[in-house]
């Protein structure tokens, strides 16, 4: 079957197997590696992406299913030009917010969708969010420190 | 592991499902949202020789709020349902549960009916619907039928729709006049499966007493449990703490049979049943505008 869909911004055309899954696809057929698989049951969140610009687990949708729509990926995060990193990934990398990083690109593509819902969220808030991803190094102390950190770059200074 | 290949069939209409479901007679498997069907076939637990994928279908996606109640379209996203106005005012029950669902991410994902349809014990969506006394409209190539809730779930992931039949709506009444609501439950991490969970729909009348209760729990069995029992022992009194604790030992003692697995024993969902119960019904009354002697 033929699938049409835009991936960060530019348009794909595909022959596919049904079977494929969206994950597999963003690896396999267009070598965006970035959106990792973990559990492909849907409860690591290695692999959320975005899809019309919410998050959802790519490992739970077959590629054929995201025809005509649109899917933001790690890789579509930062922009394009240049070497400037998306604020929340920059965020990341000041508060060491990652160790391995395999769960990474799943938190950050969780977290985008939710801050721009929630642009001040409290702990408890953060952690909520991120309860559907998994990260096995355990690091979530620096990852919510790092989503904090992400929110007060773009506060006001006396808070 | 990876899905085993299928045929796949992406219809853009109600009838064109039913006419796919029919001609496959009984080996094709509706796609709703896919949060439970994709990770089976992943595994290879599920195995549909054909999907026909409602995802297209946009007449299956709506909340619509009309006399007779609240309608919402199988194919409604969880995440719209969470968010929806009409809901938190017609369903306040449902929307209280909807967070409880597994994570945003999959709420985004799926669907209200793919979630009933499923009929998974541990889901919250089948107990919040008993306890509503929801109706189902189900659609076949041979005509349409309502099924109430109470009839709909037969068992472990097993409801009365057949194999050619489609899930098309959820009906919810309209909260009668001193009706409260709520839904509680105990998951090891947010998102999890429950332990124990509960919903609960009470009812008063003129003179404050209890006139109905409908207390429906989840993870304690084949499928959702209406907590019968419980129900009869407030049914007529005023309600009090001393009833709730009655109410609630009847629950955890003669309502429920529990399973023990790795992530809790059966005498500790009891425990849950029993102080889940408590917690809710007493929740429920104060929002039904009982004034409630003693603590619970």
């Amino acid at each position: 079957m033929t699938l049409g869909v835009t991936v960060n911004g530019a348009r794909y055309e595909r022959a596919v197997e049904p079977r494929l899954l969206l994950s597999d696809f963003l690896r396999h057929e267009l070598g965006l590696t970035g959106t990792h698989v973990g559990c492909e049951h849907g409860v690591c969140g290695a692999c959320t992406v975005l899809l019309d610009g919410e998050a959802v687990r790519s490992c739970l949708m077959f590629a054929i299913q995201a025809d005509e729509h649109e899917i933001t990926t790690v890789e579509g995060l930062a922009p394009s030009s240049g070497d400037t990193l998306h604020p929340l990934q920059a965020a990341f990398r000041e508060a060491h917010g990652l160790q391995c990083g395999f769960c990474t690109p799943g938190v950050l593509m969780t977290l985008v969708p939710f801050l721009r819902d929630h642009p001040d969220p409290d702990e408890r808030a953060i952690r909520e969010a991120l309860s559907g991803n998994l990260c096995r190094c355990t690091g979530y102390q620096n990852i919510v420190v790092a989503v904090r950190h992400a929110c007060d770059a773009h506060s006001t200074p006396d808070r | 592991m990876k899905p085993a290949a299928f045929e796949y069939f992406a219809p853009a209409t109600v009838d064109q499902a039913l006419a796919l479901l029919a001609a496959h007679g009984g080996e094709a498997k509706p796609l709703a949202g896919g949060q439970s069907l994709i990770p089976a076939m992943n595994f290879r637990l599920a195995r549909p020789r054909a999907l026909v994928d409602l995802n297209r279908i946009a007449e299956l996606s709506y909340i619509r709020s009309a006399k007779g109640g609240t309608t919402i379209g199988a194919m409604t996203r969880q995440r719209a349902v969470e968010q929806s106005d009409v809901v938190t005012r017609g369903a306040p029950l449902l929307a209280e549960a909807m967070p409880a669902i597994a994570h945003p991410q999959i709420r985004n994902r799926g669907t209200i009916g793919g979630s009933l349809a499923h009929a998974d014990p541990s889901a919250e969506l089948p107990a919040v619907m008993l306890a509503l006394d929801a109706a189902f409209r189900a659609r076949s190539v041979t005509g349409e039928r309502t099924i109430p809730a109470s009839e709909f779930f037969k068992g472990m992931l097993e409801t009365a729709l057949a194999p050619d039949e489609l899930l098309v709506e959820i009906g919810l009444r309209p909260m009668p006049d001193r009706s409260g609501t709520a839904f509680l439950e105990v998951a090891r991490r947010h998102g999890d499966y429950a332990l124990v969970g509960i919903a609960v729909v009470v009812t008063l009348d003129g003179q404050g007493r209890c006139k109905a209760a409908r207390i429906a729990l989840l993870s304690v069995g084949d499928g959702p449990v209406l907590a019968v029992e419980a129900g009869k022992t407030l049914t007529g009194q005023v309600p009090s703490a001393e009833m709730v604790r009655a109410a609630a030992d009847a629950a955890a003692t003669r309502d429920v049979d529990p399973p023990s697995d790795i992530h809790a024993s059966a005498a500790y969902r009891r425990r849950l049943v029993a102080v889940l119960t408590r917690r809710a019904l007493g929740r429920a009354f104060e929002r039904a505008g009982a004034t409630q002697r003693g603590r619970s």
